[in-house]
This record gives structure tokens, sequence and C-alpha cells, in this order.
């Protein structure tokens, strides 16, 4: 074991090499190791949001989902009012109808009642008059006993 | 060992055992035994050098080319390498400096990839450099001292850079002065202040040395086994040889490990108050 001059170069080789790595190696890899760890950061940052995004979209949608649900309950609930109102309406005119009708109906049959009453007593006043006519055998003036048959008629009418 | 009928074993391992130098008062290549300060170890110096390189130039093809989106296999591997020591320095090492990190680096991949080379049978590239007329040649630089000093008192100067940068002469010098032996009397405090003197030297200069001779032992004692076992009879060598070889890559990541954690230790202690 001899140390001899080659210390001093080795030191000098030595020197060199660390700074080489000091200027040219580490600062390098170092900022590409910490731009990495930065990249990989920001990626589970963003990921991290989007799963937050991702819970509140969801609660919104549930939220949103229930406010349909209650809104179209309440339409249905509606829509049932309203239909029971208009079946309620409609059974409410069929009965005027049917009443409006009815009593149409009876106003018809007083009046053909009426008429036929009236028809009936023409022609029993007619068949009085033939009566007379054949008992008196002898005309009678249609003209002038018309007002007497008037009479007669509104008297058979009381 | 094809010299082996020319080679006995002391020679075979002594031959294992030689750098390949250059005087520099003569510039006489490979003289044996060529002692004194200025001798460059060639061998260790190209070695260290060119694994050096390649380290640099794989990293730094993989800073280059680094971004943060999807890494290769190649970036993954260095990022991981990076975030390791960057977590142990982070962990350690409490203030901020943009040296520690790459300084960690540098040691951790440097140290582990020259340790590495102790792995690769040890006649191989001493045989290749022998064919084209190079007589000696070592190739683990770790297991030489020039190696593991370099590195420790590179870190022994940093310590007491940062010492002196974050204390001050003043704050650091009474640091040697004061502790680890701490008084409130005046009096005491002056007869104190040799011996904590002492103590912050002997602790001080220490480190450097176990430092350093930690790993050149591990590495030369690892060399010089697998040199043993190469003398071995071939029947038993794989086994051997796996064996240790095995075992080893244990020990050369550990120490690889070791030198970066203690360096960034101690560059911790030396911005720290006590």
């Amino acid at each position: 074991m001899n140390l001899n001059a080659t210390l001093l170069g080795q030191m000098i080789t030595f020197t060199v090499f660390v700074w080489v790595t000091m200027k040219y190696v580490w600062p390098f890899i170092v900022k590409a190791l910490q731009e990495r760890q930065q990249k990989i950061a920001d990626g589970l940052a963003a990921a991290e949001r989007a799963e937050r995004d991702l819970e509140l979209a969801q609660h919104r949608i549930a939220q949103q989902l229930r406010d349909a649900k209650v809104q179209a309950a309440q339409i249905i609930e509606q829509a049932k009012k309203r239909s029971g109102l208009l079946v309620e309406e409609a059974k409410h005119r069929a009965q005027e109808e049917g009443d409006r009708l009815v009593a149409m109906a009876h106003a018809e049959i007083q009046q053909e009642q009426q008429r036929s009453r009236l028809e009936l007593r023409k022609e029993t006043v007619n068949l009085a008059i033939a009566g007379a006519e054949k008992i008196l055998e002898q005309n009678i003036d249609d003209k002038a006993h018309a007002n007497m048959f008037d009479k007669l008629i509104a008297e058979l009418e009381e | 060992m094809s010299d082996a009928a020319k080679l006995t074993s002391t020679q075979y391992i002594e031959h294992h055992l030689q750098h390949l130098t250059l005087n520099l008062h003569n510039f006489a290549f490979a003289t044996k035994n060529a002692t004194g300060f200025w001798v460059l170890n060639v061998d260790t110096l190209v070695v260290s050098s060119l694994i050096g390189i390649i380290f640099i130039a794989g990293f730094y093809v993989a800073a280059r080319k680094a971004t943060a989106s999807v890494p290769g296999p190649w970036q993954n591997f260095v990022e991981m390498l990076v975030e390791f020591i960057d977590n142990q320095v982070k962990d350690t090492f409490h203030g901020r400096s943009q040296l520690i990190g790459p300084l960690a680096l540098t040691i951790f991949v440097w140290v582990f990839l020259m340790n590495f080379m102790d792995l690769v049978p040890v006649d191989l590239f001493p045989r290749l450099v022998e064919l084209s007329g190079i007589p000696y040649a070592r190739f683990v630089p770790t297991a030489d001292p020039n190696v593991t000093f370099a590195l420790s008192l590179s870190v022994f100067i940093l310590v007491m850079f940062f010492s002196i940068k974050v204390k001050g002469l003043g704050g650091f010098g009474k640091e040697l002065l004061t502790t680890p032996f701490r008084t409130k009397n005046i009096l005491v405090k002056l007869i104190l202040m040799p011996f904590n003197f002492l103590f912050n030297l002997v602790e001080h200069l220490a480190r450097p040395i176990s430092l350093s001779l930690r790993l050149f032992g591990n590495l030369f004692a690892g060399e010089l086994i697998f040199i043993l076992i190469a003398i071995l009879p071939w029947m038993v060598q794989w086994i051997c040889g796996g064996a240790w070889a095995l075992f080893h890559i244990l020990i050369i990541t550990l120490q690889a490990f070791i030198f970066m954690m203690l360096t960034i230790v101690y560059l911790a202690l030396a911005v720290e108050e006590h």
C-alpha cells in the first residue's frame, strides 16, 4: 500500500464527476420526478373532484326524481279530482236534460190530450149537431148557429 | 494461467498486485517497485475514469430524456436510484444543499461500479492487456488505496468547508475547543481546551482514514481471495469462486452504500450544531 500522485489525479477525477453529476444529471432527474409527482397529485385530485361531482350529480338526480314523483302524484290527484268533477257535472247535466225531456214529453202529452179532447168534443158536437139535424130534419144554418156551438164547446171544455 | 509453469504462486500473486505505474520523474512505464510520491498508477486512473465516464454517460442520457411522462426502463432505473439516494439524503441531512445529493449519487454508483470490477474474472483483463504488450495492470480501482483516500479526503475537505461555511471560522474553532467536554466555569474551560481539541482532532482525522481503509480493506481482501482461488486446482475453483462471488455481490453493494451513507452523515454533522 503506497500512496502516490494517483491520489491527486483521483481527487480531480472525482471532483469532475461530482460536478458533472451536479450540473447535468441530478437536477434534470429530480425535476422530472417532481413534475411526475405533481402530475400524479393533480390526476388524483381531479379524480377526487370528479367523484365528488358525480356524487353531487347523483344527489341532484335523486332530488329531481323525487320532485318529479311528487309532481306526478299531484297531477294525478288533480286529474282525478277533475275527472270526478266532470263526471259529476255530466251526471248533473244528464239529469237536467232528462228532466227537461220528461217535462217536454209531459207537456206534449198534455197538449195532445188537450187537442184530442178538443177534437173529441168537436166530434161530439158534430155528432150532436148531426143527431139534432136528424131529429129536427132540418138543416141548421151553420153560420147562424156557430156562435151557439162555440158557446156549447166552451161549456163542454170546462 | 498459461504461464503457470514459469510462475510460482508467489510470483503470480505479486504479478497481480503490481500496478502499471508511470514514474513522473523520468516518465518510465511499469518500472517495478517505483516508489516515492510522484508516481502515477496509470491502470487505476484509466479504469476508474472509464468507469466514471460510463456512469456519467449512462445517467446523462437518462437525465436528458427525463420527462414527467411514462419512463422507459433505463430512466425508471435511474430515477429509482436517484429517489432512493435523495430519500437517504433527506432523512439524514437537514440543511439545504445542491451538492449533497449529486455527491452521494456519484459516490454510490461510481464506487459500486469500481467494486464491481472485482467480480470480473481476475485473469481476464490482465491477460488481455498483456497480449497487447502491457505487463501489469490492476482492474479493481477501489482495491487501490489511492482511490479510496482520494474519495475520503475529498469528503474530508467538504466537511471542513461546510463546517466553516455554516458555523463560521470562529464558530467552528469554538466547537473544536469547547466540545465534547462542556463547562460553564471559564477556568475549567481553558483547562479543558487542549483535551477537547485533541479529541476533535482525532475524531476528524479518524473519519477519512477509517472511511477509506474500510473500502480499501474489503476490496483488497476480496481481490486477494479471488487471486488465491485462481491458483487452486481448476476442479474446485468454480465452487469457491462462485461462492465467493455471490457473497461478494453483497459486499460490494454494501461497501458502496456505507461509503455514501457515512459521507452524508459526516456532512450532516458538519452543518449541525453540537
